[in-house]
Order: C-alpha cells, then sequence, then structure tokens
C-alpha cells in the first residue's frame, strides 16, 4: 500500500509551495509555486481515488481546468502590472492606484 | 518494483520543487516546476491514473508552464538579478508558517494511517485492492473517468465550460494595451 508515503509526499510538496509563497518576491516564482500546491493537492486526489474509486480522478479534471484559467488570467494581471510599474517585484507593488 | 519507481518519482518530485522555489533565475524555477510536475505524472501512472498522468504532462507540463516560460521572457526577466528571497525576517516567518501547516498535515496523515482508515481492509467503503485496475481493463483508462464525469458532475463540467470563457475574456481584456 503506497497511500501513505503518497500523502506524505504531497504533504511536502505542498508544504514546499507554501514555503515558496511566503519566501520569493517575485511575483512569477509565487505563481508558479501556487501551482505547485495545486498539483500536491492532486497528487492526494489521485491517490485517495485508488481506494475510494474513480471520483477522485474527476475532481483532478475540475482542478486542471480551474488552474487553467487561473494562470491565464494571473499572468495577464502580471503583465498589466508590470507595463505599469516595470517591474513584478512584490516589494514595489503597493498601491491599489495607479 | 512499484515500491522503488513510487520513490524515485516522489525524490525527483521533491528535490525539483525544491530547486523551483530556491533558484534565482525565474526561467530555471520555471524548469525545475516543469520537471517536477513530470515526476508527478510518474505518480498519477502508478495509481492507475494514466489518463489523468497524460493530461498532466499535456496541460501542466506544456500548456501552463510554456505560458509562464512565454510571460518570463516577454519581461525580459530571464536573468536572475539581485535575490529576491526575503529578508531574515521574512524567512523566519515563512518557516515557521510552512512548517506549521506542515506538522498539521503530519498529523492528518499519520491519523489516517493510524486508524488504517484508508488503508486497511477493516473499513467498510474502500474499493477491493486492484479494483480500479480491473475497472480500467474493462471500460478502458479515458471510460472509467468519463462515466462519472458525464453522468454525475455533468453541471460541475458544464460550469466549468463558463469558468474557461470567463477565462478568456478576461485574459483577452487584461492584456490589451488599452483598456
Amino acid at each position: 500500500m503506497l497511500l501513505g508515503p503518497a500523502l506524505g509526499v504531497s504533504a511536502l510538496l505542498f508544504v514546499i509551495g507554501v514555503g515558496g509563497v511566503l519566501l520569493r518576491r517575485n511575483a512569477i516564482v509565487i505563481f508558479m509555486c501556487v501551482e505547485l500546491m495545486l498539483n500536491a493537492v492532486n497528487l492526494t486526489f489521485v491517490s485517495l481515488a485508488q481506494q475510494l474509486g474513480p471520483d477522485g480522478q474527476v475532481i483532478v479534471f475540475f482542478v486542471m481546468a480551474v488552474a487553467a484559467a487561473e494562470a491565464a488570467v494571473g499572468l495577464a494581471i502580471i503583465l498589466a502590472v508590470y507595463r505599469h510599474k516595470e517591474s513584478v517585484n512584490l516589494q514595489d507593488i503597493n498601491l491599489l492606484r495607479g | 518494483m512499484r515500491e522503488i519507481l513510487f520513490w524515485a518519482f516522489a525524490g525527483v518530485g521533491v528535490v525539483s520543487a525544491l530547486l523551483c522555489v530556491t533558484r534565482r533565475s525565474a526561467v530555471a524555477s520555471a524548469l525545475w516546476l516543469v520537471l517536477t510536475m513530470c515526476a508527478l505524472a510518474g505518480e498519477f501512472l502508478l495509481f492507475d491514473a494514466q489518463f489523468l498522468a497524460i493530461i498532466q504532462v499535456l496541460v501542466y507540463a506544456g500548456a501552463i508552464m510554456v505560458l509562464f516560460l512565454f510571460v518570463i521572457m516577454l519581461l525580459n526577466l530571464g536573468r536572475g538579478g539581485p535575490s529576491d528571497l526575503r529578508g531574515w525576517f521574512g524567512r523566519a516567518v515563512a518557516v515557521l508558517l510552512a512548517g506549521g501547516i506542515g506538522v498539521q498535515l503530519w498529523a492528518l496523515v499519520r491519523a489516517v494511517r493510524g486508524a488504517g482508515g484508508f488503508a486497511g481492509e477493516t473499513a467498510a467503503y474502500p474499493l477491493p485492492t486492484g479494483e480500479l485496475a480491473r475497472m480500467e481493463q474493462t471500460r478502458g483508462a479515458v471510460g472509467m473517468v468519463a462515466d462519472p464525469l458525464l453522468r454525475q458532475y455533468l453541471v460541475p463540467f458544464e460550469i466549468t465550460s463558463v469558468l474557461l470563457l470567463a477565462a478568456i475574456v478576461g485574459a483577452v481584456v487584461l492584456a490589451k494595451r488599452k483598456i
């Protein structure tokens, strides 16, 4: 049974993603760490699907669709902010107004 | 054999995830993340999710990461400038928060394993071992996922299409030079 180790690995990947989000200042790298967290959760779903039926795999599809939508919109926002501020460093992006 | 492959993929995935978080250059980070995603696709194969493994490589490692690389190169961020890691206080907070979440997740994993929750034959509802692989044999790798997707989860499936449409329109509007 590899369920326990798989849950452990996905927890570890999730924690690495959280650490990346908190540790970095580059908006694009933070975004990639969010994708890493989504992937870690997908591993949890897939490993539990082996015990509980294929529904878990269906959920992974929805997660992937949401991740694709989120990546497209988020990167567009980063592009717009970069045009405005000439930077993707979160320290330079501290105003809600232009 | 299955265990060896599992731990090999897990090792590659975790190490490349760590490298992704710590590399200074955004391009290097993106490429290490691609490796993590490919390793996770390998893990999916071991858990009888062949179709998802292919989709993982196509959509995540293919489409989404190409989008990331495209934006990185469009913004000319390829060269790793001065380190963008936070200062010592930020690092301490990051380690503390991530460690806290890690401890909680670890306790959850221990609880699942300790109770024999999903792992043992004692629980009532888990599928018998190899049942999912048998399902895959009879219904096919795609059919096994498509059947619940288009029956039980039909409404969420349709809502996903609206979500994707909204994302397309949003991305186009946001990326336009003049709104």
